[in-house]
């Protein structure tokens, strides 16, 4: 899971408990520019079925 | 034309009954970011956008239709059995009254799809910049759907439906990259 976070400013009087740290996705896509050919694929086509790419250099796992 | 597989891209197992998560499902359906107006648009636009990209979009629009029938199968196995009573409970209440058990498109908030959610600008900067974008809000609701979920086989099917979304993304920007870039000009690096 590829992400990145921020410490929002907390206020001594805010309602909920506070969050410290906020997180938000930053898939492996943002930073590839133009995929390069031929680049490595996953052993089987039923790995791939599973993770939703041919390229491990595009999979972002999430949970 | 188009022929058609009889079977899912992707596997869709349901493990229990939850109409609730149905509910939440539907934005994927008749949302804004949705799976048909992720298709409709795509596929709109691919007429009047340069050659050396029309045939991503008429990939890409035709992929979001298998991901909507996914979404669709999900919907159908996760209410098909639901009692109105159960369907109240899981806040689909409005629905049931003018839908009774049938698939409509429209957002978890109940409104209606429309053709306001999608745009074919004929520019082709703004049209695929927009349909970068679409990509990244799909693939945000795909994540906040997956975080109200606890059904680990649905969200399985979630995960590879997100995933798709980036692999698009991707194509999207290389997309606009080809079209940026001066025609037949050679890169030197």
């Amino acid at each position: 899971m590829h992400q990145r976070d921020y410490h929002p400013y907390i206020s001594p009087f805010d309602p909920c408990k506070p969050i410290e740290k906020k997180t938000y996705s930053t898939p492996p896509h943002l930073f590839l520019g133009f995929q390069e050919e031929n680049s490595p694929q996953y052993k089987s086509a039923a790995e791939a079925l599973k993770r939703g790419t041919l390229w491990p250099s595009l999979y972002d796992p999430y949970s | 034309m188009w022929y058609y597989e009889k079977k899912l891209q992707y596997p869709v197992r349901v493990r229990e009954c939850n109409p609730t998560l149905a509910k939440y499902l539907i934005e994927q359906y008749g949302g804004a970011d949705g799976e048909l107006s992720a298709a409709l648009r795509y596929l709109n636009q691919r007429y009047s956008i340069p050659d050396k990209v029309v045939g991503l979009l008429n990939d890409i629009g035709t992929e979001e239709f298998a991901h909507l029938e996914m979404i669709a199968t999900m919907i159908y196995k996760l209410t098909k059995d639901a009692t109105p009573e159960q369907l109240k409970e899981a806040g689909l209440g409005d629905h049931y009254v003018a839908h009774d058990h049938a698939l409509f498109y429209h957002d978890a908030a109940g409104n209606p799809w429309t053709a306001t959610y999608i745009q074919g600008k004929g520019d082709p900067i703004a049209d695929i910049y927009e349909d970068i974008a679409a990509e990244e809000k799909a693939r945000a609701t795909y994540q906040w759907i997956i975080n109200m979920s606890d059904d680990p086989e649905l969200n399985d099917s979630l995960k590879f439906l997100r995933e798709r979304e980036i692999v698009h993304s991707q194509r999207f920007r290389e997309a606009a990259q080809m079209l940026i870039d001066e025609k037949d000009k050679k890169r030197f690096f």
